[in-house]
């Protein structure tokens, strides 16, 4: 079977200009574009809210903001680099990147690819507009645990339905992803040859329509414990404030691995193209990624361990957590193994790929540690796990996104980018994601807790030096901005196989590539 | 043109905006309501009222697209895949539910029956409490209730909905042996049973709010058993609304043996709220 592209009118001069063309595109790459374009956007927005807590947190004392707003800035800055900065741009990435890494004309279900996409920016007004009200925003933290959460004002009806929204767009955009690689794949690309990254994202997508129907159950709950009577998480009717977090957790370990597995699959795309060789262990990177996504389901309430749960819980969480090491560290090590003997060169992608793997894997020591319970009862809500999960979201997913913008991005403009300018970006944000949270990882162990706007004195100059590296940090992705906008202005044309060691079938296509983009189906050997 | 060989990509749609419009209408006007505004539950209507008149167009479009043969067979897996997964989410939101059910009667209720170690809690906050379920928690939320038992209507429930499950399979055999007296009969009482099941899950609400005390606010035992079987209801009014849209377009003369998906989409939906109604029975109303 064939995969031509069908033009039923065949009359793409009537194709709407201006704002219609996006807002009724079915089109992948035109999707694609706007949730890159959208988690760049709000890339910046929940970066604001970040600097909004690092000027507080600047200096010991209530300086800037009031207590109530910092914690809704905490709230918020999560809220929005999870769900609208990293997993809009890997949806992003999917979209531009599957269809023409298989071989397909598009992806599977258009219509449905444009409605999750524009679910965004509408769940994301709902969200943001709570700042305004009266009673402010949602201020419980991003994990709304009760009995905190149901006491908010009246943001909180907004909040869960705002990422009720966002839930339906993440399973509508899972599904499709699963129907294109399963059903779209070119003739001969067996499930065994696909492209790393395809096998990473599959595997996320069957993460996502596991986990984030969960994540609205959770929360459904909460809203009919507010406002309809229930006791779900109320001690004095029979139910359990601690089951909240059970739940929540189910779907939010997963979650973690939602915004991870692309990246790995990111740097396993990244790290054999500039080492020239292929990819040192495939099968075992497919295997790998399917035992963390499997783990992932089993280890959830290792965010949970200092909440009181019986002995036996304590242990086998802690010992399935640990399990996880196991197949990150087959991965870690393919890496490497890639690189061994390697050509090596060093352009902007591969540079922010090795960044990925030298502090990804620091985030994943703090984790093990992390993992102990006994060492966790010491370091839970303190600035140590702060410090952890920056490490594996900033320099591990959102570098991973980086690299994947400046691999891909000759590919989709047709232009290439100023390689000096983009080392330049990289070593600013590398030096400065340091500044910004390695001195984390020591305010934490001395015990500086977590979402609170003052703090004692001895934890001074850390926190000052943590601030200006997240300023530095901000100001460094401005760069980023400028770089993008120079690359669509300048006049250097990329070539259609940008990278010489590069492999798949994304380089065999013009760059940029055609509307549809493969109107014939490839036949892969 | 026809193209048998080629992978139908639609073109611009303004469709999918336009039900985002709808769903965020009514969510805006469901936040409002719930926060006490008087005009929130009428904004809410509105909002369903265009979702439904969005759902009704756009699977219009998508029917007439697909009766008028542009849809080859690599589409016809795109949209099978689809409808798999989403009923597998549909599973995990359940789950949910379940999981909370499960926790409260293996976990939280004997815990605060002073079960385990606990037991301070007991002893500290409510040492009269005892833990047998059903409950509605060591406070009595609620008031005291009679319990909803698993014979009578439940029962009678069961009985319906796995006879549908027949049924729906019996109109499924019509369809492919073109035999269409076979599968409109199979589908009028597919859809007969199910809202006979909506209609005796209403009045056992009634029951149980006018006669047995059970309500909402009935401690655990009541959030979950209201949590459980209201949104199984609402997925078998669902349900049975597609099949009455699957009835209309088999009385048009829609789908042929051999090419049926939107039936079998359909009758798979059918079998999920079945199954899901099994594990209601047994663990909400039996054991």
């Amino acid at each position: 079977m064939s995969t031509n592209v069908q033009d039923i009118h065949e009359d793409h001069h009537h194709t709407p200009s201006g704002l219609m063309r996006w807002i009724t595109t079915t089109n992948h790459k035109d999707i694609g574009s706007l949730y890159l374009w959208f988690s760049l956007l709000m890339f910046f927005v929940g970066g604001f809210m970040a600097l909004i807590i690092r000027a507080e947190l600047f200096e010991p004392g209530l300086q800037l903001v009031v207590p109530g707003f910092f914690n809704q800035m905490t709230t918020m800055h999560a809220l929005i680099m999870i769900f609208g900065a990293v997993m809009p741009a890997f949806v992003g990435l999917a979209n531009w990147q599957i269809p023409i890494m298989i071989g397909a004309p598009d992806m599977a279900l258009p219509r449905l690819n444009n409605w999750s996409f524009w679910i965004l920016p509408f769940a994301f007004t709902m969200l943001l507009s709570t700042l305004f009200f009266d009673s402010g925003g949602p201020a419980a933290g991003w994990t709304l645990y009760p009995p905190l959460s149901l006491q908010g004002g009246n943001s909180m009806p907004f909040v869960i339905l705002s990422i009720h929204l966002l839930g339906i767009s993440s399973i509508l955009g899972a599904i499709n992803v699963i129907a294109t690689i399963l059903n779209m794949r070119a003739p001969g690309m067996t499930l065994m040859k696909m492209p790393i990254f395809i096998w990473t994202w599959l595997i996320t997508a069957f993460l996502l329509i596991a986990a984030m129907p969960v994540l609205a159950g959770a929360i459904t709950m909460l809203l009919t414990d507010r406002f309809f009577g229930t006791s779900f998480f109320t001690a004095s009717g029979g139910g359990d404030p601690v089951m909240f977090q059970h739940i929540f957790w189910f779907f939010g370990h997963p979650e973690v691995y939602i915004l991870i597995l692309p990246a790995f699959g990111i740097v396993s795309t990244i790290i054999p193209a500039f080492s020239r060789k292929k990819l040192f262990g495939y099968d075992s990177m497919v295997y790998a990624t399917a035992s963390i996504a499997l783990l992932s389901f089993i280890v959830w309430a290792h965010h949970m361990f200092t909440v009181g749960m019986p002995l036996a819980g304590e242990i086998f969480f802690m010992l399935t957590t640990m399990l996880i090491a196991v197949p990150t560290g087959i991965k870690v090590f393919n890496w490497v193994a890639t690189m061994w003997r390697g050509s090596m060169t060093f352009e902007t992608p591969m540079l922010f790929a090795l960044a990925f793997i030298i502090l990804f894997t620091i985030g994943g020591f703090s984790g093990l540690m992390l993992a102990m319970t006994p060492a966790d009862f010491q370091y839970h809500d303190t600035y140590f796990v702060v410090a952890h999960f920056h490490y594996v979201l900033v320099p591990g997913a959102v570098f991973a996104i980086i690299a994947a913008v400046y691999y891909w991005l000759p590919k989709w403009t047709g232009k290439m980018y100023s390689e000096s300018l983009g080392k330049l970006h990289f070593w600013l944000t590398t030096i400065f994601v340091n500044l910004t949270f390695f001195p984390m990882h020591f305010v934490g162990l001395a015990g500086m807790p977590r979402r609170i706007p003052d703090y004692p004195v001895q934890f001074a100059d850390f926190n000052a030096i943590a601030s200006v590296g997240a300023f530095g940090f901000g100001l460094s992705q401005l760069l980023f901005i400028y770089i993008l906008y120079n690359t669509l202005k300048r006049d250097v044309t990329a070539e259609d196989k940008v990278w010489d060691g590069a492999e798949g079938l994304e380089w065999t296509l013009s760059s940029p590539p055609p509307y549809h983009s493969f109107e014939k189906a490839p036949r892969v050997e | 043109m026809s193209g048998q060989n080629s992978y139908y990509v639609p073109h611009e749609t303004k469709l999918p905006f336009l039900t985002t419009v709808a769903i965020v209408i009514m969510f805006i006007g469901a936040a409002n309501y719930m926060n006490g505004s008087a005009s929130g539950m009428t904004i809410m209507l509105i909002g369903m009222l265009l979702i439904f008149a969005m759902a009704y167009v756009w699977f219009s479009e998508v029917v007439t697209e697909s009766e008028g043969g542009i849809y080859n067979d690599q589409v016809d897996i795109s949209f099978r895949w689809g409808m798999v997964w989403f009923i597998f989410s549909e599973v995990m939101f359940f789950a949910a539910f379940f999981g909370a059910l499960y926790y409260a009667r293996e976990l939280s209720l004997p815990w605060l029956g002073g079960d385990g170690y606990k037991i301070t809690t007991n002893i500290v906050l409510w040492p009269q409490f005892e833990n047998v379920w059903p409950s509605n928690g060591p406070t009595n939320s609620g008031g005291d209730f009679i319990v909803m038992g698993a014979g009578g209507i439940p029962a009678l429930n069961t009985l319906l909905l796995l006879t549908s499950g027949l049924t729906v399979t019996y109109a499924h055999h019509g369809l492919k042996e073109q035999d269409r007296r076979k599968l409109l009969v199979g589908l009028f009482l597919t859809i007969a049973l199910g809202f006979i099941f909506v209609g005796f899950q209403a009045y056992e609400y009634m029951v149980a709010y006018n006669d047995l005390n059970l309500k909402m606010t009935s401690g655990i035992y009541g959030s979950t058993f209201y949590m459980l079987t209201g949104f199984h209801g609402f997925h078998v009014t669902l349900g049975a609304i597609m099949l009455t849209v699957i009835f209309f377009r088999c009385l048009k003369g829609h789908f042929a043996g051999d090419n049926h998906f939107g039936f079998e989409a359909v009758a798979w939906y059918w079998h999920f709220v079945d199954v899901v109604w099994l594990g209601l029975f047994v663990f909400v109303y039996w054991l």
